[in-house]
């Protein structure tokens, strides 16, 4: 489980985060959900480390990262895989040494492990017989798939998505959320995805988080944001008509 | 950001390089990856520029030396010494600033932009020595023996020109390139050493700029820019200071 207590967040005199809490439990979907510029990357990026906390703590599993050492926090980010908005794939690599990389760089694995483990991950999403194409060679879907693969190479505990739809068509996008969601019941991971589509948020989203104007302005689960009267909630899901309608059918049964 | 925020992050980045590598076995393969990418690939841009280099410098001796007093194996003698302690050391190092600087800039910035550098940090990759030190030690280390290859082909150009332009005779020439040769060697070292310090300017000052470029493709046009030239004034200031502290 990954919590985070009372974090705030200021670039400059800008504040992005005030005093957000939330709890991401383990075996579940996680999505942090809202507009643009409402806080919700540099929440995400605060809790892998990549921006420091002005205060407050974040905690893997009851271990507080935020006040780790480097040194301490390498071993915990060894437990996280990360998925990219833009995928983040190494260029220079084939998508069968990208899958490999981080076996490569922190296991002891054989060579022949390696390629085992990393034919093993591309296999779970799907792709096959593309080991030695470069990134640029494939499609947007196959990179993001690529991305899991090496995100999932290491087994990890936690796993992070910035926004895994972005740029796809719908039933790429729809693949991809399955596909998160597959992995992380068959792996028991704590899960947690940044996204814009309504589509994710209602199909797999367990647990819920709303961030606006840089707070946790609400939580539950993809039934109970169906059903709630929280105005911001309500204007940001249901910002189209036919999510409005679709909205009062599910309300009126 | 001022000049003096410039210069600390840069040192506090040179902590980070010099820091031991996660994984050795990585890094010598990364090694000699960047020695291929940056050295032994830049030797047919310098192979060809240092032997015209050498040619023009032969003539342009040979065409302002009126005086019959002077010897005709001068013009040897000046197109070496012009070779090993500035031309070669100096003006390739400034190419080369310019081809290896941008490609660095421009590689590790696109990297950035696209989160690639995020990725290895959220692995727990030290990302600044994965990817600076070895362009880094293979540029310091190997940079020097492509000096060499310079020095050589240059005089040879100087050779074929003047030969060529009937300036001198074969045997002048090589007279002119041995004379006081005991009492100059020192210099080859000199610019053999000041060679290793442009080196490691080059590609520590390029990986800076692609490192902490922030932004989108435009950014990492203006980053790898500003390496180069960067780059360039360091490599002509170490050389005034190193000249200073070695030759006077």
């Amino acid at each position: 489980m990954i919590e985070v207590n009372n974090i705030s967040k200021s670039f400059g005199d800008t504040q992005i985060l005030f005093d957000v809490s939330a709890k991401f439990e383990t075996g579940k979907v996680n999505l942090i959900i809202g507009a643009s510029g409402q806080g919700k990357s540099v929440l995400t990026k605060c809790i892998v480390g990549l921006h420091e906390v002005d205060q407050g703590h974040v905690m893997y599993d009851n271990r507080d990262f935020s006040a780790m050492v480097r040194k301490d926090r390498k071993e915990i980010r060894k437990e996280i895989g990360m998925l990219f908005q833009g995928s983040a794939l190494f260029d220079s690599l084939t998508v069968l040494e990208n899958v490999m990389f981080p076996l490569k760089m922190f296991t002891k694995m054989s060579k022949e492990e390696q390629i085992e483990r990393a034919n093993f991950c591309l296999e779970r999403v799907d792709i096959i017989n593309k080991n030695n194409l470069l990134p640029a060679e494939t499609s947007g879907g196959m990179q993001k798939r690529i991305a899991i693969a090496r995100a999932i190479a290491m087994n990890p505990k936690y796993l992070f998505c910035d926004e895994p739809n972005s740029g796809l068509d719908p039933r790429t996008s729809i693949m991809i959320d399955q596909l998160i969601q597959e992995i992380t019941y068959e792996y028991n991971m704590t899960t947690i995805v940044i996204t814009h589509d309504m589509n994710s948020v209602l199909e797999i989203g367990d647990h819920i988080v709303f961030i606006n104007q840089g707070k946790n302005w609400w939580q539950g689960d993809n039934n109970q944001i169906m059903r709630t009267d929280n105005k911001e909630v309500i204007e940001f899901v249901y910002a189209s008509g036919f999510m409005r309608n679709l909205r009062e059918k599910i309300i009126n049964g | 950001m001022s000049f003096f925020e410039h210069i600390g992050r840069f040192f506090i980045m040179l902590k980070s390089v010099f820091s031991k590598p996660d994984r050795s076995k990585v890094f010598w393969e990364r090694f000699f990856n960047e020695t291929v990418t940056i050295v032994i690939n830049s030797i047919p841009l310098i192979a060809f520029l240092s032997f015209f280099m050498g040619g023009v410098i032969t003539i342009q001796t040979a065409s302002n030396m009126e005086s019959p007093l002077l010897p005709a194996y001068t013009i040897g003698y000046i197109t070496r010494q012009s070779t090993i302690l500035e031309f070669s050391p100096t003006i390739i190092s400034l190419i080369i600033a310019g081809k290896v600087g941008s490609n660095i800039a421009s590689e590790i910035g696109t990297m950035r932009v696209t989160e690639q550098i995020d990725a290895l940090e959220i692995m727990g990759v030290n990302s600044i020595g994965y990817l600076m030190l070895p362009k880094i030690l293979s540029t310091t280390l190997f940079f020097p023996f492509v000096i060499v290859i310079s020095m050589v082909l240059s005089l040879i150009g100087g050779w074929f020109a003047g030969v060529t332009s009937n300036l001198y005779s074969t045997e002048t020439y090589l007279l002119g390139l041995r004379y006081f040769w005991e009492k100059d060697s020192s210099g080859l070292y000199y610019a053999l050493g000041k060679t290793m310090v442009f080196g490691f300017l080059i590609t520590s000052i390029s990986s800076y700029y692609g490192y902490y470029t922030k932004g989108g493709s435009l950014e990492v046009g203006r980053s790898s820019t500003n390496a180069v030239v960067a780059s360039s004034v360091a490599i002509l200031l170490a050389n005034y200071v190193l000249t200073q502290l070695v030759l006077v």
